[in-house]
């Protein structure tokens, strides 16, 4: 489904590399976990893939079902079924979160040829996918992660996610700034959402996410390459012996 | 006004001077009214402020106004549908008020042509100071308008909507409201019309103690128009002023507000939306007195510019000595969608009381990246991403408004625009 590869890539106003060749494939129904010490370019990765222009590629492809998303900008990437749970997700005054749910499931629906949603459906959808997140319809009506906690921010993503049904989810750090009670929902909603033709590109600095949601492969990303690879075992030993002895074996 | 003596005057400044002898006889009023109008325009024809004057300094009059129409107008004009449901409509068609006149209970309206025949006191043609071009202007060509009085304690229910309508040509309307002690009232004013108008508008207002009014103006000119809108209000004691003023319409714009809050904890509060496209010269200019103790106001413009557009906010502040315990905050936040597209921007506090809290504060931004790339990452095209931003920034400032229906048909109105300038 995802084919990284030889990727380079770059901040584009200051020209600093920050992914130095890369590669990486994820298959159909994969739950990757993407694992590295801080600055190694996790997140990088995460917006590149979403197509954030404060990245330029300079070497590599990107191809998403065998074929390149470099030339596409974020909302056809999105369209297409690219989703990226952001980290940080941004807080924007003067749109209402039901709002934006509304256009943003509408505009992936009409950019796909579908007919757009009536409001009843919508509301319906959106209602069971929030009581199931345990997030209340008051908590709609504010402006998009306007003064949302940060447990709030990371389900509000993890709502849109449900309802925008992507095929290749990139979750990145879903676990900074959860409790385990809010941990554990995130992770059910991601867990729910498993199956054979939907992959999850999950990025994270520590193991604890990946016991509520259990990878199959899981990659260590140091200094912008991928420099082990291997089952959730490496998650473990990574927990155990941090990343020094994996980043002396690569060097 | 310019005090440079007998400048040659321009194209613009000939054709007011020329159509005011063309045309004075024609003009209501008594004696006094024609000496006053006659001082106007002597005022025109020591020439049109220019940047040198520091009131115009970003709206130089003398070179921005090119010419000036005939007063004859094209097809007559018709009302147009409320802003409001169940308002009341006084009309100005092509500058001549509407003869009929519903009835409004607790309300008296009169037309000001029948005022200034009758050289009634209650209407004071006297521009205000040597700067004030539009005052010069509308005095030395008023001819119609409404002066309307609420009642003593009345609660008007419906909205009044005041329509200042033309075809093009020359129109200059002047509309007064006296609202008495304790009364309350929505009023709407519109003004809108079709070609290059040229039009200019003067409202007073005066709050007695304790009134709470609701001031709603509309300006949608043609985008070949040029509008002078003046709006000065007064507040008594305890008085409660709301004015919200939206422009999204005419080539060159001024609108001015003059308010002084005169009496003890009187409250005054202003919003402004300016949508300018094209190579339209919006130019909003406040100037507040706040000239008694416990006096409240904040205010808050916002401006969306694009294209060639140059949009100005002057905000003037001034604290008189007796006026402690003042508290004013005024802020204006201007979006720039394109590299041609200006804002002037000029906030004057001028304190003389010593225990005030006064602040002010203006932003000038661009579309933020991150929102628009959090919005496309999320399937929305950046042509919707990007009216969907504009329009939250100015959503802020109209649901603030507590009316529903004025607030869905405001955000209409502003639709209309995105769809002209997208």
């Amino acid at each position: 489904m995802l084919e990284i590869k030889n990727l380079h890539a770059r901040i584009a106003e200051d020209g600093t590399e920050i992914i130095r060749g890369l590669n990486l494939t994820v298959q159909a129904g994969e739950v990757a976990a993407i694992m590295g010490p801080n600055g190694s370019g996790k997140s990088t990765l995460s917006y590149i893939l979403a197509g954030r222009p404060d990245y330029e590629v300079t070497e590599g492809d990107i191809l998403y079902n065998g074929e390149s998303i470099l030339e596409m900008d974020p909302a056809e990437r999105a369209a297409s079924g690219v989703f990226l749970a952001f980290q940080y997700p941004m807080e924007i005054p003067g749109v209402a979160t039901m709002e934006f749910l509304k256009v943003a499931m509408n505009s992936q629906r009409k950019a796909r040829g579908e007919e757009e949603l009536k409001i009843p459906e919508l509301l319906k959808r959106v209602k069971e996918a929030a009581g199931a997140l345990n997030i209340n319809m008051d908590m709609l009506k504010r402006p998009l992660n306007v003064g949302f906690s940060g447990g709030e921010k990371k389900r509000a993503e993890i709502l849109q996610m449900k309802l925008l049904q992507p095929k290749l989810c990139v979750l990145d750090e879903t676990d900074s700034g959860l409790d385990i009670d809010a941990l554990k929902i995130v992770s059910d909603g991601v867990n729910a959402l498993r199956s054979p033709d939907r992959a999850f590109l999950v990025i994270t600095h520590y193991q604890r996410l990946l016991d509520h949601i259990v990878p199959d492969t899981v990659h260590v990303l140091y200094r912008g390459q991928i420099i082990k690879s291997g089952d959730k075992s490496l998650a473990m030993e990574l927990e155990q012996n941090g990343y020094a002895g994996i980043i002396d074996e690569a060097a | 006004m310019n005090v440079h003596a007998n400048p040659t005057l321009t194209t613009a400044e000939k054709a007011l001077v020329d159509t005011f002898a063309e045309r004075f006889s024609t003009f209501p009023g008594d004696p006094n009214v024609a000496h006053s109008r006659d001082n106007a325009i002597e005022q025109i024809k020591a020439g049109l402020p220019t940047r040198r004057v520091e009131s115009w300094h970003y709206t130089d009059l003398r070179r921005l106004l090119t010419q000036v129409p005939s007063f004859e107008a094209g097809a007559a004009p018709q009302k147009l549908s409320t802003v409001l449901s169940g308002s009341t409509v006084l009309a100005v068609l092509d500058g001549v008020a509407d003869t009929a006149r519903p009835a409004l209970d607790g309300v008296t309206v009169d037309r000001l042509a029948d005022l200034l025949q009758a050289g009634d006191a209650r209407v004071n043609l006297a521009p205000d100071a040597a700067d004030d071009a539009i005052g010069a202007i509308n005095s030395a060509f008023v001819a119609d308008g409404y002066v309307l009085s609420v009642a003593e304690g009345a609660t008007v229910s419906n909205p009044i909507e005041l329509q200042n309508i033309q075809a093009g040509g020359q129109v200059h309307a002047r509309f007064s409201l006296k609202a008495g002690a304790r009364s309350s009232a929505t009023i709407v004013e519109r003004q809108s019309g079709d070609g290059a108008a040229f039009v200019s508008s003067v409202s007073t207002l005066e709050l007695g103690e304790g009134a709470d009014i609701l001031w709603v103006i509309v300006q949608d000119q043609a985008e070949t128009a040029t509008h002078f809108g003046q709006f000065k209000a007064k507040l008594a004691k305890d008085a409660k002023l709301s004015l919200f003023v939206m422009n999204v319409g005419g080539k060159l714009v001024r609108q001015e507000i003059f308010v002084d809050v005169e009496g003890d904890h009187a409250d005054f509060r202003l919003r402004g939306i300016n949508l300018l496209g094209g190579e339209t010269h919006c130019d909003v200019t406040m100037n507040l007195g706040h000239l008694a103790p416990h006096t409240t106001s904040t205010e808050l413009v916002r401006n969306v510019v694009t294209d060639r557009a140059h949009a100005v906010f002057q905000g003037q502040i001034r604290v008189a000595r007796p006026a402690q315990k003042t508290d004013a905050k005024m802020a204006c936040n201007t979006l720039l969608l394109s590299d041609e597209a200006e804002i002037s921007t000029k906030p004057e506090l001028e304190i003389f009381a010593d225990d005030v809290a006064c602040g002010h504060g203006a932003t000038v931004t661009e579309i933020h990246p991150d929102h628009l790339f959090y919005l496309m990452a999320r399937g929305v095209e950046e042509k919707i991403a990007r009216s969907l931003l504009i329009k939250a920034f100015l959503a802020e400032v109209v649901e603030e408004l507590e009316n529903e229906e004025l607030v869905a048909r405001l955000e209409e109105m502003l639709d209309d625009w995105f769809v002209r300038h997208a």
